[in-house]
C-alpha cells in the first residue's frame, strides 16, 4: 500500500467553455468543461482542475453551473481556482460541488483569508496556488500575480512557510518562466518548495516529455498537473500512468471497463 | 430510500449523485423521521472533527445514528462521518480529547507521517470477509484526512497505510464505516456504495 501519483489535467473555463489551446479528439464539442471532465475521468486523471479566468460577475455564475454539471456525473475530485476572494465564494462553490478550492492573488492580498477558510471548511480543501519565477529574492523564486505578468517581490518560499502556518491543505506550484514552453517542469524550484513545506505538493508548469513528469516526482512532487500536453493530446493520461508504473512510480491504475 | 445527513457538511451534492447511482432514491435532510425511516442513513463529513459534531449535535444526529442502530437500520459513515463515530478524537483539542459518538471505542488521532494531509489515491487490505469490499479488494480509493483510527474495532476492518497503519473501513452489523471517499473514488467508489446499498 502506497499513496499513489496523482496525474491532474487543468481545464481553463472561462464564461463555460474551456480556452487557451484545447484540440481534443473524439469529442462532441471541445470547448465544453463538462464533457472535457468527463472524458478525462474515464481516461484516468486522479482529480480535475478547473481554473476560472472569467471577468465578469455572470462568467462565474455560469463556471457554478459548469463545475454542479461535472461532480453530477464525474465522480473523482475536483478543484476549482480563480477569482475566490471570500469564505462565502469558497462555500458556494463546495455547494455547487468543489471538493477542493484554490486561492492566489486574494490570498497574497489579505493573507488572513486563508485562515478564514481552513478554520470553516478544514485546510483539507484549500490549495493556495503559487504563481512563481525566478527572481531576485531572497530564495530566488519571487510570486507574481496576473499569470505572471506582475512582480510582488515577495519570496516565494516565505510566502509558503507563511500560509502553510495559517492552514492551506496542499500547493499548487506553477513555475511561470516553465509555463506553455514544454521543456520541463522547473526542478529547483519543486526542490526548494518541497523543503520548505510538510503538505502535498502540485508541480505544474513545462511538462513537455513523459520523462519530465518523473523528475518533477523526484524533486519531491505528489501530484503532476498539465493543460496542454493532455488537451493537444500529446501524451494521453494513460501514456504518462504506464510510463511511471514501468518506472516504478506508484500510480492509481483502473480496470477497463 | 437513502438518507444524506445534512448538519452542514461540505459538498453533499456529488454524494448524492453518487448514490444515486445505485438505483435507489437519495434525499439530503436534516429531518429527524425521514433520517430514521431510510432505508440506509449516510453520515458524511468534512472539516475538523470537533466542528462535525457540533454540527451533528445541532441536528441531534448522534440519537438519530443511535437509534437507527439498535433498529437495525444500517448507517455508512464516511471520512469525518467515520470518524465521530469513535469515543475520542484529538484533532485540534487542548486538553482532553473531544467526545464523539462513541458507537466504537477508540481514539481518532493524527498520523504520523511527514506529509499531511494523507491526499489522494491508496489500496487497502480488504477484511477476507467484506461485504463493503468484495470484487473491488484490489483497487485504488481517494482519501483526504490527517487523523485516524489505529485500534480494530467492530466486526471486520480493512486497513490502509500512509505513515502508519489505520483503519480504512470497519464493517459492524449495521453500522459500517469508510476513512475514504467512495463518492470520489471514481469506479471503485461507485461499485463499493452498490455492495452497501443491496444488502439495504
Amino acid at each position: 500500500m502506497t499513496l499513489s501519483v496523482r496525474i491532474i489535467p487543468c481545464l481553463d473555463v472561462t464564461d463555460g467553455r474551456v480556452v487557451k489551446g484545447v484540440n481534443f479528439t473524439n469529442l462532441v464539442d471541445a470547448g465544453d468543461p463538462v464533457e472535457m471532465a468527463s472524458v478525462y475521468g474515464i481516461e484516468g486523471a486522479d482529480e480535475l482542475t478547473f481554473l476560472d479566468i472569467s471577468a465578469s460577475v455572470v462568467g462565474r455564475e455560469t463556471t457554478l453551473d459548469v463545475v454542479r454539471r461535472t461532480a453530477e456525473q464525474v465522480f473523482i475530485p475536483l478543484t476549482v481556482g480563480g477569482g475566490i476572494r471570500s469564505v462565502q465564494d469558497v462555500d458556494r462553490l463546495l455547494r455547487a460541488g468543489a471538493d477542493k478550492i484554490s486561492i492566489n492573488t486574494s490570498a497574497i492580498a489579505r493573507p488572513e483569508l486563508i485562515a478564514e477558510i481552513a478554520d470553516r471548511f478544514g485546510a483539507q480543501v484549500l490549495v493556495l496556488s503559487v504563481d512563481a519565477r525566478r527572481a531576485r529574492t531572497e530564495s530566488g523564486f519571487e510570486v507574481t500575480t496576473h499569470g505572471g505578468r506582475e512582480g510582488t517581490d515577495i519570496d516565494a518560499l516565505a510566502w509558503v512557510e507563511k500560509a502553510c502556518a495559517l492552514g492551506v491543505g496542499e500547493i499548487l506550484l506553477n513555475s511561470m518562466d516553465a509555463d506553455g514552453t514544454r521543456a520541463g517542469y522547473d526542478i529547483g524550484m519543486i526542490t526548494a518548495v518541497r523543503a520548505v513545506s510538510k503538505v502535498p505538493l502540485i508541480a505544474s508548469g513545462g511538462a513537455g516529455t513523459l520523462s519530465d513528469f518523473a523528475a518533477a516526482l523526484d524533486a519531491g512532487a505528489d501530484a503532476l498537473l498539465a493543460a496542454s500536453v493532455f488537451h493537444f493530446g500529446i501524451h494521453r493520461i494513460s501514456d504518462v500512468k504506464n510510463y511511471l508504473t514501468s518506472h516504478n512510480y506508484p500510480v492509481r491504475v483502473t480496470s477497463p471497463k | 430510500m437513502i438518507a444524506i445527513l445534512d448538519y452542514g457538511s461540505g459538498n453533499v451534492r456529488s454524494a448524492q449523485r453518487a448514490f444515486a447511482t445505485s438505483g435507489m432514491d437519495v434525499v439530503i435532510t436534516s429531518d429527524r423521521a425521514v433520517a430514521l425511516e431510510a432505508k440506509g442513513l449516510v453520515v458524511p463529513g468534512v472539516g475538523a472533527f470537533a466542528a462535525c459534531m457540533q454540527g451533528l449535535n445541532a441536528v441531534d444526529g448522534a440519537s438519530i445514528i443511535r437509534e437507527r442502530i439498535s433498529a437495525e437500520r444500517p448507517v455508512l459513515g464516511i471520512c469525518i462521518g467515520m470518524q465521530i463515530l469513535f469515543s475520542q478524537g484529538s484533532e485540534h483539542a487542548q486538553n482532553a480529547p473531544h467526545t464523539g459518538v462513541g458507537i466504537w471505542d477508540a481514539e481518532v488521532s493524527k498520523l504520523d507521517a511527514p506529509i499531511l494531509p494523507h491526499m489522494g489515491w491508496n489500496t487497502v487490505e480488504a477484511a477476507e470477509s467484506s461485504d463493503l469490499l468484495a470484487g473491488i479488494e484490489d483497487q485504488f480509493f481517494y482519501f483526504v484526512h490527517s487523523y485516524a483510527a489505529k485500534q480494530a474495532v467492530g466486526q471486520k476492518q480493512s486497513w490502509s497505510t500512509y505513515g502508519e497503519r489505520f483503519l480504512a473501513v470497519v464493517e459492524d452489523d449495521y453500522v459500517s464505516a469508510t476513512q475514504f471517499h467512495p463518492e470520489k473514488s471514481g469506479d471503485a467508489g461507485l461499485a463499493l456504495i452498490k455492495n452497501w446499498t443491496k444488502n439495504l
